[in-house]
C-alpha cells in the first residue's frame, strides 16, 4: 500500500474521485492541504472571499454539472462560515464533500484556537459527517463521503480532519478498495405498486404529474422517460420550483410551476385532480397550502428515494420507493405492455377545464412606459437569451426569484440554480460563479434582488479573479421586496424595516471591482442595456431599477388553502380584510 | 408473521402500518430496536434526531452488541401517532451509520426487560415489610446496613413501576432504572 502524507492523501483522493476544482479559503488547520495543492496542477483550486461564497459556488457547481462539488475551509470560523451553505445543500439535495481543518487531535476539546465542534455544529445539517483521528483512515472516509454525498437522496457531507493527521503519513487507499460498507439506498421501485399506479393512469379522468428536484437529481436518463411519458400519456405536468427544466417549459403539457406562487391554473389542476403523480417531490408547504384542503378528491401517488419523504406531511395511497430514473422506466415499460390505455373522453375534459384557468391569465401585469416594471425586465431578459441553449440562470431569494421562475422559461434540466429549500438570501452570486466555472463558454446570468446581492457581494472579487463573465441583473426596487409584499398584504401597510436604505452605486461598485457597470431606468433603453451586458466580454453588473412597489401575484396567502390563490386583480380587496396567519 | 413484517429499510410495502389506521389521532407508545454502527456521535445523531423533529423519547438504551461488527444496538421507546411512529422509523433509517430499524411493537410478540436498583431505609415493621415483599417481587438484596438495603430487580417497566410504588412508603430514598432492553420472541 502506497504511503504518504494525510495532507497528500487528501489530494490524491479528490483526484481519484475524478475532482477538477475545488472552492477554498485557507487557514491554519489546512496549510499542510494547502502546500499539497500547490505543488500540483490537476486539481484547480478556486480561492473565495467568504467560505459561504465558496458553498453556494460548489452549489451551483453541482447542480449545474450532476457532479458533486467539493469545498475546502479551515477550522473554527472558516467551518462556521460554511454552515449556511451546508443547510442550503441539505435542503435542496445538492450533493457537496466540505473537508474542514481542525485542530490537532491531541488538542481537540481544549478550547484550542480556532476550534470549533463542527461535527457537532453541522450534524443536523449534514447528510453524514466525520472526524478522522487517523491517517490511516482518511483515504477511506473521503472516498466513503462521496459515496454517501452522491448515492441515494444527494446531499452535504463534512470530513474534519485535524492538522496532525494531515502531517502524519498512513496508508492510502484508492475508490475501488475502500468499500462502501452498507449505505446502498434501494434504487428499483416495488413493480406491484407500480402497476397499482400504472392502472389508475389507464382510468384516470383528471390525472396530473407533479414533479420535483428529485428528477433532476436523478439524471439525463429521468428528464428523458419523463419526456417521454408526458407526451405518451397526453397528461398535464407541473413542477415545483426545484424541478423546473426537466419537462421544457415549451412543451405542450406544461402548466408552469405550481407552489405559493405558482400559476393559478397548476394549483388548481393539483387540487381538482383525480390522481396525483408526484414524481422526485415532496409535498413541501409552499406547494400543499393548508394541508386539510390538499387536493381532496385525488389519489396520490409518490415516487421517492427518501422512504422518509412518503407520508411525511400528505398521505398517499401509492408509495414507490426509489430512483426516478428506476421507476419511470418501469412505469413506462408496464404502461406499454398492457396497451397504452388512457381515458380519452375524461382528458379532453380536463384539458378544456385547464383552458378555463390559463384563460384567467394569472400572470397578468398592468405595465408601464416610465418605469420598468420587474415581470417586464424578466420577459425582455427572457426574449434576447431565450435562443441560447447554454443559458445558466441563478437567482437570489425575494419576488426577483418568484418572478424569475415564472417568466423565464427552462428547457432543459441543470439550468436554473436558486435556493429553494431554505430561501437564502446571497445564494445567486456565488452560485453564478459556480456554474460559470464548470461551464466557461455559457451564458450565466443570476437575477438578483439589491438585498440579496448584497449579502454575498465580496464574491464580485472571486468572479474577476477567475474571468468568470458572469451577469448580475440587479432587479433593483431599493426595498426588501417579498418582506414588502408580506407587510403589504398581511401586516396592515406597516413598512417595519423592509427598504433597502443607503445603497451603494452599483456602477460605481463594477468598476471598483474592476468589471462593468450598467444601469437602466427607463423602459425604452431596457432593450439596448441587456443587448450591452450580453455582449462584454466579462463579468457585468447590470443595476435594472424596477417599480418599487410591485406585488408578485399569483399567491396562496400562508395558511390558506391551494386553490385560494389570491390574483392581482384580487389584492387590494384581500388587503382589507386580511386575517393574519 | 414476524418475518413478513419485518420492516427493511427501505420497503414500503411489508409496513405493518398498513394494518392499522394511518390517520388515527391516538397516541402509541412503541419500542424500537435501531441496529447502529458503533462509531462515535452515532448516538448523538439519533438523539439529536428525536430533539430536532420534536419526538419524544420515553426510555433509551444503548451497548455494544456485537463487538467483531463493531455494531451497537439501541433500544428506544417513543410515543406518538401511528403517522409519527412511521416517520421516526422513516428517519432513523436514513441516517448513515444506521443499519437496521425495527419496531418490536408491531413485529410480534417481544419481550422487554429493565433493571433496577433501589435504596430502601428504614427501621422495624417497614424494614421488614420491605424485605418480604422484595421477596415476593424476587428482588435481590445487593447492599445491606443496618438502617438500609439496595435491592435489584429485573423486570417489565410495570413491574418495576409497581414495585417502586410498594417502596415509597417504606422508605424509598433513590432509585437506578437502566431504561428498557427488548428481543422478539421466538427465533
Ligand atoms: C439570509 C436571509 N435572511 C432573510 C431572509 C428573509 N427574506 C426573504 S426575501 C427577503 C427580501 C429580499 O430582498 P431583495 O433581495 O431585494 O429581493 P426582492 O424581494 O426585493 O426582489 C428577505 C429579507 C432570507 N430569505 N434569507
Ligand atoms: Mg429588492
Amino acid at each position: 500500500m502506497t504511503q504518504m502524507t494525510g495532507a497528500k492523501m487528501v489530494v490524491q483522493a479528490l483526484k481519484d474521485q475524478g475532482v477538477e476544482v475545488i472552492f477554498g479559503y485557507p487557514g491554519g488547520a489546512v496549510l499542510p492541504i494547502y502546500d499539497e495543492l500547490f505543488m500540483q496542477n490537476d486539481i484547480q483550486h478556486i480561492l473565495v472571499r467568504h467560505e459561504q461564497g465558496a458553498v453556494h459556488m460548489a452549489e451551483g457547481y453541482a447542480r449545474s454539472t450532476g457532479k458533486p462539488g467539493v469545498v475546502l475551509v479551515t477550522s473554527g470560523p472558516g467551518a462556521t462560515n460554511a454552515v449556511t451553505g451546508i443547510t442550503d445543500a441539505l435542503m435542496d439535495s445538492i450533493p457537496l464533500v466540505v473537508l474542514t481543518g481542525q485542530v490537532p487531535t491531541f488538542m481537540v476539546g481544549n478550547d484550542a484556537f480556532q476550534e470549533a465542534d463542527t461535527v457537532g455544529i453541522t450534524r443536523p445539517c449534514t447528510k453524514h459527517n466525520w472526524l478522522v483521528k487517523e491517517t490511516d483512515r482518511l483515504a477511506h472516509t473521503i472516498h466513503q463521503a462521496f459515496h454517501v454525498a452522491t448515492s441515494g437522496r444527494p446531499g452535504p457531507v463534512l470530513v474534519d480532519i485535524p492538522k496532525d493527521v494531515q502531517f502524519a503519513t498512513g496508508s492510502y487507499v484508492p475508490p475501488r478498495e475502500a468499500g462502501n460498507a452498507h449505505y446502498q439506498p434501494q434504487v428499483k421501485g416495488d413493480r406491484e405498486m407500480i402497476t397499482r399506479l400504472v392502472e389508475a393512469m389507464e382510468t384516470a379522468e383528471r390525472p396530473i404529474f407533479y414533479t420535483g428536484g428529485g428528477v433532476i437529481n436523478s439524471g439525463d436518463a429521468a428528464t428523458q422517460l419523463l419526456r417521454e411519458l408526458v407526451e405518451a400519456t397526453g397528461f398535464p405536468i407541473t413542477s415545483t420550483l426545484m424541478g423546473l427544466g426537466a419537462y421544457p417549459a415549451s412543451g405542450k403539457n406544461w402548466l408552469g410551476m405550481l407552489g405559493m406562487h405558482g400559476l393559478y391554473e397548476a394549483n388548481l389542476a393539483m387540487h381538482d385532480c383525480d390522481l396525483m403523480i408526484n414524481i422526485g417531490a415532496r409535498f413541501d408547504d409552499r406547494i400543499t397550502g393548508r394541508v386539510a384542503d390538499f387536493s381532496p378528491g385525488s389519489r396520490k401517488a409518490h415516487i421517492d428515494i427518501d422512504p422518509s419523504s412518503i407520508n411525511k406531511t400528505i398521505r398517499v395511497d401509492m408509495p414507490i420507493i426509489g430512483d426516478v430514473a428506476h421507476v419511470l422506466e418501469d412505469m413506462l415499460r408496464i404502461w406499454k405492455s398492457r396497451g397504452r390505455k388512457i381515458n380519452k373522453e375524461g382528458l379532453a375534459r380536463w384539458w378544456a377545464q385547464i383552458a378555463e384557468w390559463r384563460a384567467v391569465e394569472c400572470l397578468r401585469y398592468r405595465n408601464s412606459d416610465t418605469v420598468i416594471k420587474p415581470q417586464y425586465a424578466l420577459q425582455r431578459l427572457e426574449a434576447l437569451t431565450r435562443h441560447r441553449a447554454d443559458r445558466y440562470i441563478c437567482t437570489e431569494v425575494g419576488q426577483h426569484q418568484m418572478w424569475a421562475a415564472q417568466f423565464l422559461g427552462f428547457e432543459a434540466p441543470n439550468r436554473w440554480m436558486t435556493s429553494g429549500g431554505l430561501g437564502t438570501m446571497g445564494y445567486g452570486l456565488p452560485a453564478s460563479i459556480g456554474v460559470q466555472i464548470a461551464h466557461p463558454e455559457a451564458l450565466v446570468i443570476n437575477v438578483a434582488g439589491e438585498g440579496s446581492w448584497l449579502m454575498n457581494m465580496q464574491e464580485m472579487g472571486t468572479a474577476i479573479q477567475y474571468r468568470t463573465p458572469v451577469k448580475q441583473f440587479i432587479l433593483n426596487n431599493e426595498r426588501l421586496g417579498m418582506v414588502r409584499q408580506w407587510q403589504s398584504l398581511l401586516h396592515g401597510n406597516r413598512y417595519s424595516h423592509s427598504w433597502s436604505e443607503a445603497l451603494p452605486d452599483f456602477v460605481k461598485l463594477a468598476e471598483a471591482f474592476g468589471c462593468k457597470g450598467i444601469r437602466c431606468s427607463d423602459p425604452a433603453d431596457l432593450d439596448d442595456a441587456i443587448a450591452e451586458m450580453l455582449a462584454y466580454d466579462g463579468p457585468v453588473i447590470f443595476d435594472c431599477l424596477v417599480e418599487k412597489h410591485e406585488d408578485c401575484f399569483p399567491m396562496i396567502p400562508s395558511g390558506r388553502a391551494h386553490n385560494d390563490m389570491l390574483l392581482a386583480a384580487d389584492a387590494e380587496a384581500f388587503k382589507q380584510g386580511a386575517a393574519l396567519v | 408473521m414476524a418475518a413478513a413484517l419485518n420492516i427493511q429499510k427501505g420497503t414500503s410495502k411489508h409496513s405493518a402500518y398498513d394494518l392499522r389506521d394511518p390517520n388515527s389521532d391516538v397516541i402509541e407508545r412503541h419500542t424500537l430496536a435501531v441496529i447502529v454502527d458503533n462509531e462515535p456521535g452515532v448516538l448523538a445523531r439519533v438523539i439529536g434526531l428525536f430533539s430536532g423533529r420534536g419526538y419524544n423519547i420515553d426510555s433509551l438504551t444503548v451497548a455494544e452488541v456485537d463487538h467483531t461488527g463493531h455494531t451497537s444496538r439501541i433500544t428506544i421507546v417513543t410515543v406518538g401517532t401511528p403517522a409519527v411512529i412511521e416517520q421516526i422509523k422513516a428517519q432513523l433509517g436514513r441516517i448513515v451509520p444506521v443499519h437496521e430499524v425495527h419496531d418490536l411493537t408491531v413485529e410480534g410478540p417481544s419481550v422487554e426487560r429493565e433493571l433496577a436498583l433501589f435504596k430502601v431505609a428504614g427501621a422495624g415493621e417497614k424494614r421488614v415489610e420491605s424485605l418480604r415483599l422484595a421477596d415476593i417481587f424476587r428482588a435481590n438484596v445487593v447492599d445491606s446496613t443496618l438502617e438500609s438495603f439496595v435491592f435489584e430487580i429485573t423486570g417489565t417497566p410495570q413491574k418495576v413501576d409497581a414495585f417502586a410504588e410498594l417502596m415509597r412508603p417504606l422508605g424509598l430514598v433513590e432509585m437506578a432504572r437502566t431504561g428498557i432492553a427488548a428481543l422478539s420472541r421466538g427465533a
